[in-house]
Parts: C-alpha cells; sequence; structure tokens
C-alpha cells in the first residue's frame, strides 16, 4: 500500500496537470506563442463549471462540457481579436501581454466571485473509495487518472490517425514548409488554441479538489505548467503525457518525505533536466 | 508671574473642558480582515460584536460608544500594522481591538506598545502574543489552551497511545503541535511523527500528508490547519483516503471544525473529535439565546461560531473597563480593569482574564461530531473548566 498509494495519489495530481497542460504544449509548439495567460484560460473555466454546478445543479459531467465549450468560445474570441496581433511580435512583448492578460483576469474574477477559494461538490460517484478487487483507492483520484490515459489515448490517435492531427504536426514541426504545401494554418492556430484552452477548463474543473481554485490560480501553478512543457518537450502530447506524471509523482514523493520544503526539489531537478537535455525528454532538437 | 498663572489657570481649565467633554465617550479601534482570505473571519468577529451591543443594552452604562474600523486585509502583517498605526495617531481611539491572524497581532504589537494604547485581541492565537506588551490582553484564546487540553484528553480520555501530528507551518501550528506534544507525551502517549503541511497562504493538496500518515497508522491523527477552507481540504482528504476505516481517529482544536463551514463538510466529518472553547451547540441559557438572535438577524443558515463569541466577549470586556471607568478611558487604568475581569454568562460558560498573563482563562469543551436528522452536531464528551494557557503557566520556549 505504501508504494501504491504514492504511485496513485502522484499519478492524480500528474494527470490533471497533463489535461490543464497539454493545451499549452501544443500552441507553444505549434504557434511559438508564449501564452502565460494559458491558467487564466484554466482558472475561467474552473469557475464555470463549479458555478454551474453550484448555481444551475448541473451534474458534473455537464459541467465539464460546459466549461470546454465557453472556455473554448472565449479563446476563439480572444484569438481573433488580441492574440493574431502578436503571433510576429516579440516574444517579450507576447510575455507582456498575456501575463497582462492574467492580472485582468485575476482582477475580474475577485472582483465578480471573490477572492475565497471555490469548493466543488463532487457527486456521490466520484466521493468515497473504489474496491477493484486488488486495490482500494480514492474514487476520485481514480476517475482522473482514467479520463488522464482516455484524453492521451483520444489525442494521440486524432494526431496521429487523423488528417487534422497530421497538419498539425507539419505546422508544429515546420510551419512555413506546412503552410507552402496549402495547409491554412490561421485557422489550425484558432483551432487548437480554442481546444487547448477548453481542455485546460476541463483539468481545472477536475483538479478544483486537489489543486484548489481561487482567482490565484493561474498565477500560482504557471511553474508546474511550464515546467510540465518544457519537461515534455513543446508540442509533443505523449511528452506532456508523462512529464506530467513525472512531476506529479516526484512532487507528491517530495511532499511525502520531505513536508518541510521537498517541493524545492522540482525546480532543481527540471533545471538539471533541461541543463542536460534543453528539448525536453521528447522534444525534437532545435534545428 | 501674575501673567504665567493667569494664562496657566486658562489653560488648566480649557483643559479641564475639553477633558470634561471626550470623557462621555469611548473610542474603539476595530481592525480586522474585511476583505480577502480573511473576510468571513472578520465579518462573523464583527457581528459577535454587534450581538452583544444589542443583547446587552445598558452594559456601557452611560458612555456613548464609537466604533472606527479598519480592514487589515490580509496575514501578511504590513497592512495590519499600518492600520493599527491608523487608528491610534489619525483616529485617535482610546484602545484598539479585533485582529485575527497571529501575524498581524505579532507585527501589531510594537505599535501599541510604543502608543501605550490597550490592545484587546479577538482571535489571533499564538501562545507568546501576551507577552509582546504589557497593553495586550485576549480574550480568544492561545493555541495551548485546546492544544494542550486535547494532548492530556487523547491520552487519558480517547485511550490513544501513538499520535500523528499534521500542523500548517506558521507560528499557531508549531504552537499547536507543542502543546499536543507537551501534553501527550506528559500522559503517557508517543507522537511518532510530526508532519508540516504547507503554509496558511494557499490550501494545498493534502493527500501526500495524509498519506504519511496513514501508512504510520496512528491511534489517533491531531491536525491543526487554519480555520476555513484548509478546514474542509482536510476533512475531504481524510474521508478521501479511507482514514476512519483504517481504524484512524482525526481529532483537532475547534478550527477544524468551524461552525460556519461545518455543514458544507458532510459525512467524512462524522466521527471527529475536537476541543475547543465554544462551539454553536453549547448547551446553556447565554448560548441558546445567542443563538436565536443571530438566527433572527442573519437568516437560518448563519450561526455564530468561535471568532463571533471572541467578538461578543471582548465588547464585554470592553464595556466592562468602560463603565468601571466612568468612560475615561486611561490606558493603564484599562488594563487594570481588564486583568481579573470576570464574566460568568458569556455563551461559552465561564470567563476571566488572567491577571498576571492578561490571557484568557475558560473552559474547553471536547465533543464529537454526530449526524442528527441530517445536520452534523456537536455531542459533548466532556468540558475540562478553568483552562488557562499552558503555554506560559508552564513557561514552555517563548512564552517565559
Amino acid at each position: 500500500m505504501d508504494l501504491t498509494g504514492i504511485l496513485l495519489g502522484g499519478a492524480a495530481a500528474g494527470m490533471v496537470l497533463f489535461v490543464v497542460s497539454v493545451g499549452l504544449s501544443v500552441t507553444m509548439g505549434l504557434m511559438g506563442f508564449v501564452n502565460l495567460a494559458h491558467g487564466a484560460f484554466a482558472m475561467l473555466g474552473g469557475y464555470a463549471i463549479v458555478l454551474s454546478m453550484k448555481h444551475w445543479g448541473l451534474p458534473f459531467p455537464a459541467a465539464l462540457a460546459l466549461g470546454f465549450a465557453a472556455v473554448a468560445a472565449l479563446a476563439v474570441v480572444l484569438e481573433r481579436t488580441l492574440y493574431a496581433r502578436l503571433y510576429r511580435a516579440s516574444e517579450l512583448d507576447q510575455v507582456l501581454f498575456t501575463i497582462g492578460l492574467v492580472f485582468v483576469t485575476i482582477a475580474l474574477v475577485t472582483l465578480t466571485v471573490g477572492p475565497e477559494t471555490q469548493t466543488v461538490l463532487l457527486p456521490e460517484w466520484l466521493r468515497g473509495q473504489t474496491d477493484l478487487g486488488f486495490l482500494r483507492y480514492r474514487s476520485y483520484s481514480l476517475a482522473i487518472i482514467a479520463f488522464g490515459v482516455a484524453l492521451m489515448l483520444a489525442l494521440w490517435l486524432g494526431f496521429e490517425r487523423t488528417q487534422l492531427g497530421a497538419r498539425i504536426r507539419a505546422a508544429v514541426d515546420n510551419r512555413r514548409m506546412a503552410a507552402s504545401l496549402g495547409v491554412d494554418v490561421g485557422r489550425l492556430f484558432t483551432a487548437t488554441f480554442a481546444v487547448g484552452s477548453g481542455l485546460a477548463a476541463m483539468g481545472a474543473g477536475l483538479g478544483a479538489e486537489i489543486l484548489g481554485l481561487d482567482p490565484q490560480y493561474p498565477l500560482r501553478y504557471l511553474a508546474y505548467f511550464l515546467i510540465v512543457v518544457a519537461v515534455g518537450g513543446l508540442g509533443r502530447v505523449h511528452g506532456v503525457f508523462f512529464a506530467a506524471i513525472l512531476i506529479g509523482v516526484l512532487d507528491f514523493v517530495l511532499k511525502f518525505h520531505f513536508p518541510k520544503g521537498g517541493t524545492m526539489f522540482i525546480y532543481a531537478l527540471t533545471l538539471a533536466l533541461l541543463l542536460a537535455r534543453p528539448q525536453g525528454l521528447f522534444g525534437r532538437k532545435a534545428a | 508671574m501674575k501673567s504665567r498663572l493667569v494664562s496657566l489657570f486658562a489653560a488648566a481649565s480649557l483643559a479641564a473642558i475639553a477633558g470634561g467633554a471626550q470623557s462621555q465617550t469611548v473610542r474603539i479601534g476595530v481592525k480586522l480582515t474585511y476583505t480577502g482570505v480573511g473576510a468571513e473571519f472578520g465579518q462573523q468577529v464583527d457581528r459577535g460584536m454587534q450581538m452583544f451591543v444589542k443583547l446587552n443594552p445598558g452594559a456601557f452604562g452611560s458612555c456613548k460608544v464609537e466604533i472606527v474600523k479598519r480592514d487589515g486585509k490580509n496575514p501578511g502583517g504590513a497592512d495590519s500594522k499600518t492600520a493599527v498605526a491608523e487608528l491610534i495617531t489619525q483616529e485617535k481611539v482610546d484602545l484598539v481591538a479585533g485582529i485575527i491572524y497571529s501575524g498581524n497581532a505579532i507585527a501589531s504589537a510594537p505599535v501599541v506598545d510604543a502608543a501605550k494604547k490597550p490592545l484587546v485581541i479577538m482571535n489571533a492565537g499564538t501562545a507568546w502574543i501576551t507577552n509582546l506588551s504589557p497593553y495586550i490582553a485576549r480574550v480568544s484564546f492561545s493555541m495551548w489552551h485546546a492544544g494542550h487540553a486535547m494532548g492530556d484528553a487523547a491520552a487519558k480520555t480517547l485511550k490513544a497511545k501513538t499520535a500523528v501530528v499534521g500542523y500548517s507551518d506558521f507560528p499557531p501550528g508549531k504552537d499547536s503541535l507543542e502543546a499536543f506534544k507537551h501534553a501527550f507525551e506528559a500522559a503517557g502517549g508517543k507522537v511518532i511523527d510530526e508532519i508540516p503541511m504547507g503554509g496558511p497562504g494557499q490550501v494545498p493538496d493534502f493527500t501526500p500528508f495524509f498519506q504519511r500518515a496513514k501508512d504510520k497508522k496512528p491511534d489517533v491523527f491531531f491536525v491543526f490547519v487554519p480555520a476555513g477552507d484548509h478546514a474542509v481540504g482536510v476533512v475531504k482528504t481524510y474521508g478521501a483516503l479511507g482514514m476512519r476505516q483504517a481504524g484512524i481517529r482525526l481529532i483537532g482544536p475547534g478550527d477544524i471544525t468551524q461552525d460556519i463551514k461545518l455543514q458544507a463538510m458532510g459525512k467524512d466529518a462524522i466521527g471527529l473529535v475536537t476541543m475547543h472553547h465554544y462551539h454553536a451547540d453549547l448547551d446553556n441559557p447565554a448560548n441558546k439565546r445567542l443563538v436565536a438572535a443571530w438566527k433572527q438577524e442573519w437568516g437560518a443558515a448563519a450561526t455564530p461560531d468561535f471568532m463571533a463569541i471572541q467578538g461578543y466577549d471582548g465588547m464585554a470586556a470592553i464595556a466592562h473597563a468602560a463603565r468601571s471607568l466612568n468612560c475615561k478611558m486611561d490606558p493603564e487604568k484599562v488594563m487594570a480593569a481588564l486583568k481579573g475581569w470576570t464574566f460568568k454568562d458569556s455563551p461559552r460558560g465561564p470567563i476571566s482574564i488572567d491577571p498576571s498573563t492578561r490571557d484568557i482563562v475558560m473552559n474547553e469543551y471536547l465533543s464529537e461530531l454526530v449526524m442528527q436528522d441530517g445536520r452534523l452536531v456537536q455531542r459533548p464528551i466532556a468540558t475540562i473548566r478553568g483552562v488557562k494557557d499552558m503555554c506560559k503557566e508552564l513557561k514552555v520556549g517563548r512564552c517565559k
């Protein structure tokens, strides 16, 4: 039970990171755009999910779908109006813009909803423990792990086996070449940005019980999202997946054995790994 | 010489008139976190103060009471220090009251000490805070009141031999750990693990810390986290990891079962054993009256909690000082009036302020949460009477 508890607890946290960060990885890889506001999209989705459950009594799966749709729509609007102007801008401008967006979002949420943490009321079937025969563990964690694995498979199939997936992969590897071959890169950006942000929204709602949900969310977890994306390698879905599990389990193990300051080691490990392998575990070496 | 005598006389009579005009008004400066993470707590204390005045209209005698409020905004300390300084220098209050967070109390102590203004603390629970200035009196609690009493009760009443302690890593948390450990080990128990569980600023994922506690298989798991969202997270994680089924009882000070958050915790909270100086289910006439009046004023879902009662009793203490001093709030005399003050009819039972430590002496109630008609209710197990702050009593660590 010792090891299983740690692996499952860490994997659950890791899965939440995966679901939120996968969108960031793909858009950073695809658009070369440093979107530090990714956490803000996640948070807005999380709030939509939690509040729709609280005030409209939506069941959890419906609320997750609503969160996805709402944030995806918002992402399309923001991408066309704001983000698209900055694709050719310098990285500094992109960073400044997206950080500014984060501050605006934090302030808006604090003003409209309030500064306190939102608690999510999980449906009955997700509470308590599940007995799998060989294993008894927290139902909620098992559900998150199952969801993460399912998502990973769905995305992998999507990228490897569909035309759209092929176009995205091509654009990630070489945007100019893909464009010259007739890929509508602009539409690809918008669609990917929307789906990525929608997934982030679901991740925040799904993980609200583990990562919490309050107005400071985008800044608090920004480092974790970026670590997962960097360690995984830009634009590589399976990379994000394994990096997220790795970070999730490592964080859990460190907090378990060194509760006093264990999280510091994550940063040290990330530093060491990126020094040795700057493209991340699965990334492509810079051309 | 004569002109000097005349001007001296004129000045003296002006001062007497001015002094006379002021002596009828008692100006109370209230510093609470009215916004930010502590907003709900600030509101509870504020309401407690209001409710005291409402239910005891004659308490201040002939004194006119003016309340000036300032927002501490956050537990950081700096904003509170500024707010307290403003209350003293700009608003010229007779005394300062309030303060939710220990960090804020610690930051404000030098200000009231230098200004020689009384400070009546209505929450901040780190034990040695009252040692920071002779102008500080506390009507709320020290972490040691509940922590020490629980350590003793865990060994003697709950018959636990081993305990794991989980605590938030900041002064009240460390205080709570020390208090519990001191008493538990003195009574023959053994603390087999101490787990710092992140800071008070944000609610961490408690899963790794609770998993570690679960693996150690103690008889009891004593947890202190700040009241509010942390407490809700604790109870959820306890339930989610099946710790009760594994035979580990969750115990702690009443911060983890604060009345305003209690009902949201659901069935995971059943069986929790807490030690505290107040909860809304206390069965005495003064409390029944308070709870009824509270719900009438703020709705059936509202409830007083330990912070509210601290606001209530704090006003009672200030009212006593004001009446006994005929509304002339000389700082030294206010402190003398507060020391040794007793209040038999508080909704939390009889309380008094210890003259040697200026800290509260009160009952502690050991209770277990049960579900009754779909509501979580505190079922009394035992009452420990006349509990002092054992940290200062035994002169442990910083409490010398």
